[in-house]
């Protein structure tokens, strides 16, 4: 047997059959299941008579549609309301574990996956939501399906694929003070661009990725697939095992041990050969600001908004005039000059414990600024909320003028009432600036959570090294 | 899934690289509970000059004289042509059932996002990869002539234009038989039963703790 990447060994545990062709039907260990991605495919259940291979291998949870304010008198958009009333519907008739609205354990469906042990090394995870790269992080084979894959992965616990290429992308060397995963991932993307990592899955290895909390290698894995990649990994380590010991859903007495022995062979062999290898200098990496509106469109806290000019390529020369005219910017402008009219810490990349702390440390003793409409926190579950109640971050926050809600995607993708009005100017720490993404004609400009806090206390963008 | 075999339909242009799932099919449009009805969402923010919502009559809405599907040349395409890393970002499969809903069957990139591809072909559209040279050429004859189609041959992996030229591409085994016969892969799984239920007795001995006993 030849060396193997983490990859190799994920999928090869996991292939049921191979076709001559190459194409696998792959096992599923997690289904992870949200409101939106899978109304039409209960329906496709119940229209062919079919019911879910495994229900305990499914975990449920309602988290786009949700309401981020008091939640008491229920959710106040029909549409939304009948959505997430429809996941509760399905979950009851097929006999699926869900953490309702209600549920202390409710969240993004992306942090309570790991929070709850319902990922664990080794897995695949899948989930209809592109954002399942985030498991990745703990040594688990996890991407995004559509909702026909949905239906596939219910009613057989398989899904039909073909295996990625191997990509690695090594980051070594040790963080700045005040860098943090999000600013290593942003700079990737920038590295490789939106495509760079298209049929690939990508591990993310080096020094500086061990050095990372599992929280932090969560946040560059969810990013993944917005360098192209549909899955995104980093090899097991004690600090995996240490993250999933004791955890609801993780295994308990001798199985735990069992499951530990196996978990330390989850890393790439020493010989194992890459498709294709990138490598970053961690000690290099500044504070990320996007300026347009793909994530590859980012540059560092000290630097300008590019020139369209200086770009050879005509296709591309294109897409930049095009995102400065959305994103109502001059070419030339110093990061440092954009000011700022709302603020978001949140979504399934920046919403932990560890976000917050950090935000929270950015914001004591100091204000939003007058100038900022808008500053919001909302954190990534129920639990984390609790967590953070009990440090007493919540009121650093709100003596701030933050507003501190409840749980869910919010305004990430703004399928709630969070969003931006046309024109309006926000950092966030969410993972796409697409148009219109966090509200119709919304400028997002991503960031990691220390660099959106020090955009509130200043108004405009900062370098948060300058702050701490 | 409808089969696909053969199409001769008129292209329509969108010259933008990375075009995302959310502008394919905006957010709000995803808390629908169907798979049908998207069509006429398609591009909702580049197509309407007002903001869309679900509630809304599309027919009384204004649309954006300059935006390239709405203009009439371009009426009754069914085939998209679209520059690099087409349909990047998001899962949503209601991005191929607003394109198929709206009456594309095909769309021809020099590359497409991964997730976007294969919920295509699922649901009967085919992606086509041609290199950039190809898709530039489309580009420029298709701005220069008014009406012009192509003909996609799936049995024979080929692009007929007008003046006689062909072009190769290239599916998936598996996915162009799927596609010609209008295959469900639900169906086309539950053939391996056995292979499933084997996996599972060999994983729950090597690997117990994923078969916990109380399940979830």
């Amino acid at each position: 047997m030849g060396a193997k990447t983490l990859y190799d060994k994920l999928w090869d545990a996991h292939v049921v059959r191979e076709n001559d062709d190459g194409i696998c039907l792959i096992y599923i260990d997690r289904h992870l299941i949200h409101e939106v991605t899978s109304p039409q495919a209960f329906e496709g259940l119940r229209l062919a008579e079919r019911s879910p291979w495994r229900r305990e291998a499914n975990l449920a949870v309602p988290d786009h549609n949700v309401p981020t304010t008091d939640r008491s008198q229920g959710i106040a958009d029909p549409v939304s309301r009948l959505q997430v009333e429809t996941l509760d519907k399905n979950c009851a008739e097929f006999g699926i574990t869900e953490f309702k609205m209600d549920d202390p354990r409710q969240g993004i469906v992306h942090v309570i996956g790991p929070e709850e042990g319902a990922t664990l090394p080794g897995m695949t995870v899948v989930c209809g939501d592109s954002h399942t790269s985030t498991h990745g992080a703990l040594g688990a084979l996890a991407h995004g399906i559509g909702t026909s894959e949905v239906e596939h992965v219910l009613a057989t616990q398989c899904l039909i694929q073909k295996k990625s290429k191997n990509m690695l992308v090594s980051v070594d060397g040790d963080l700045g003070h005040g860098i943090s995963a999000k600013d290593i991932v942003l700079a990737i993307i920038g590295e490789i661009g939106t495509a760079g990592g298209t049929g690939y899955a990508i591990e993310f290895g080096g020094s500086a990725i061990e050095a990372l909390s599992v929280e932090g290698r969560m946040t560059v894995c969810n990013m993944a697939i917005e360098a192209g990649a549909r899955a995104g990994m980093v090899a097991v380590d004690d600090k995996t095992t240490e993250y999933v010991r004791g955890r609801p859903y993780a295994p308990k007495g001798d199985v735990w041990e069992q499951a530990v022995t196996a978990w330390k062979k989850l890393h790439s062999d020493v010989e194992a050969r890459f498709d294709r290898v990138i490598q970053l200098d961690a000690s290099k990496i500044a504070p990320q600001v996007t300026w347009g509106t793909t994530p590859e469109m980012v540059v560092p806290v000290g630097g300008r908004v590019p020139n369209p000019e200086d770009e050879g390529n005509v296709v591309k020369r294109e897409g930049m005039q095009r995102a400065l005219r959305y994103m109502g910017l001059q070419a030339g402008t110093p990061i440092g000059e954009i000011a700022l009219d709302k603020i978001f810490i949140g979504s399934c990349t920046n919403s932990r414990i560890e976000d917050l702390r950090v935000a929270a440390d950015v914001v004591r003793g100091r204000k939003v600024a007058t100038s900022v409409k808008q500053a919001l926190i909302v954190p990534g579950s129920g639990l984390i909320k609790r967590q953070a109640e009990q440090e007493g971050l919540d009121k650093v926050f709100m003596e701030a003028g933050f507003e501190w809600r409840e749980p869910g995607c919010s305004m990430c993708l703004a399928m709630n009432a969070d969003r931006l009005e046309a024109g309006e100017r926000c950092a966030s720490t969410s993972n796409r600036n697409f148009e219109g993404r966090q509200g119709h004609g919304g400028r997002t400009h991503l960031v990691s959570p220390a660099m959106a806090a020090a955009a509130a206390v200043t108004g405009h963008f900062v370098d948060v090294r300058a702050l701490l | 899934m409808e089969s696909f075999k053969r199409l001769t339909g008129l292209v329509a242009p969108i010259d933008r690289s990375n075009v995302d799932t959310d502008a394919i099919i905006p957010k709000q449009f995803l808390k629908s509970i169907k798979r049908t009805g998207f069509g006429p969402n398609l591009f909702d923010e580049w197509r309407y000059l007002d903001h869309g919502e679900p509630d809304m009559d599309n027919s009384q809405r204004p649309v954006n004289p300059d935006f390239v599907l709405n203009l009439p040349r371009y009426q009754g395409a069914t085939i998209l042509l679209a520059r690099e890393n087409f349909g990047s970002g998001s899962s949503r499969e209601h991005a191929p059932w607003a394109l198929l809903d709206y009456g594309f069957r095909v769309i021809i990139a020099p590359s497409f996002a991964d997730i976007f591809f294969n919920n295509c072909f699922i649901n009967g559209i085919l992606p086509i990869t041609l290199d950039e040279l190809a898709v530039d050429r489309l580009f420029a004859d298709v701005a220069l002539n008014e009406g012009y189609t192509l003909t996609v041959d799936l049995e024979t992996q080929t692009i007929s234009l007008p003046n006689g030229d062909t072009m190769n591409y290239k599916v998936d085994v598996f996915r162009r038989h799927c596609l010609l016969h209008g295959l469900d892969d639900i169906a086309l799984t539950l053939q391996y039963i056995k292979e499933i239920k084997a996996y599972e007795r060999r994983r729950r001995v090597e690997a117990p703790w994923l078969f916990p006993e109380e399940g979830l």
